[in-house]
């Protein structure tokens, strides 16, 4: 069974090699797309620290900025 | 209308929804999967070589639908001048690429043991070729362009000139002589291909579609977040 599966009548070389380049073309647009996505986070967190207490104040004031802070550490500053 | 999609109301709903369209795409992902290399037939011709259409099918169909709707909002960005429609067309640019190369690389796979050869000069292949070309050149005009506005205008007619190779893709293989098969799925006509390949067709077809949408959302967040870091210095 396994064997047949692996195998796929001669077929499994081109099978599987389709299958692992789609699966790892996935991961690796995924890692890229997540590491920019947790440094834009991070960058935030940074520059939102160095406000003042106004500029803070300002900021969640801000629907947007509220919704961000709540998806970063930043938001226990 | 266009204001239902200001970032400001959006954030919240995408910061939402990542998790559920991730976890939404593992399952389906898996299903299809399984569907795919186990439980679906073989083909009476191809053998399980056929199998290769699984994963190469979703993907060209997904890379032509991400271009069309780039094209499509690339006019928006000209007529109605709304910055969130270039945000949305370059957020979705990256897994549109990704898409084209899969379809190229797999139905290139899938040429050796069909046709005998990896690579045809064939009018839907290289049409397919070109379309990965002009994902290519999308998203570096927005890498290379450090003004906004022009790299807003750049990709635009980037995107409204590639607009034309869509139909040529999905017609080449009726208008000239392929190699490539024309097309066994059909929403106009019957289909010809049995319903159990047609099953995990439709569920990789959707896992790659959740794919797309979960790239989509962690792109357009991180875009966001860019333009809020601007904002905070500003405030």
């Amino acid at each position: 069974m396994i064997n047949e599966i692996i195998n796929m009548n001669g077929y499994g070389i081109y099978v599987w090699s389709s299958f692992v380049f789609t699966l790892f073309s996935f991961g690796f647009l995924f890692a890229i797309v997540k590491i920019n996505l947790i440094r834009e986070k991070k960058t935030f967190e940074e520059n939102f620290k160095q406000l003042n207490e106004e500029k803070i104040a300002s900021a969640k004031r801000q629907k947007t900025y509220r919704e961000i802070l709540v998806n970063t550490s930043a938001s226990k500053v | 209308m266009i204001n239902y999609f200001n970032p400001n109301n959006t954030l919240e709903i995408i910061n939402k929804a990542q998790k559920y369209v991730f976890a939404l795409f593992m399952i389906v992902l898996l299903l299809g999967l399984v569907e795919a290399l186990i439980l679906s037939p073989e083909d009476y011709k191809q053998s399980d070589s056929v199998r290769i259409m699984y994963v190469h099918v979703p993907s060209a169909w997904i890379s032509l639908g991400i271009f069309s709707v780039i094209s499509f909002l690339s006019f928006g960005v000209f007529i109605f001048k709304n910055k969130n429609f270039s945000l949305i067309t370059k957020s979705l640019a990256p897994s549109g690429f990704v898409f084209s190369i899969i379809a190229l690389v797999t139905g290139s796979i899938w040429g050796k043991p069909t046709w005998g050869t990896w690579w045809a000069w064939d009018a839907r292949i290289t049409s397919m070729l070109l379309l990965s070309i002009f994902y290519l050149m999308f998203i570096i005009s927005w890498k290379i362009t450090s003004e906004k506005t022009k790299a807003e205008k750049i990709s635009s007619i980037i995107a409204i000139i590639g607009l034309i190779n869509i139909p040529v893709i999905k017609f080449s293989v009726e208008w000239w002589n392929t190699l490539h098969q024309p097309a066994s799925v059909n929403i106009l006509e019957e289909t010809t291909i049995h319903s159990s390949m047609l099953m995990p067709l439709a569920i990789m077809t959707a896992a790659f579609a959740l794919f797309s949408l979960l790239i989509f959302l962690m792109k357009y967040n991180t875009e966001l977040l860019k333009i809020k870091n601007k904002g905070l210095n500003r405030l």
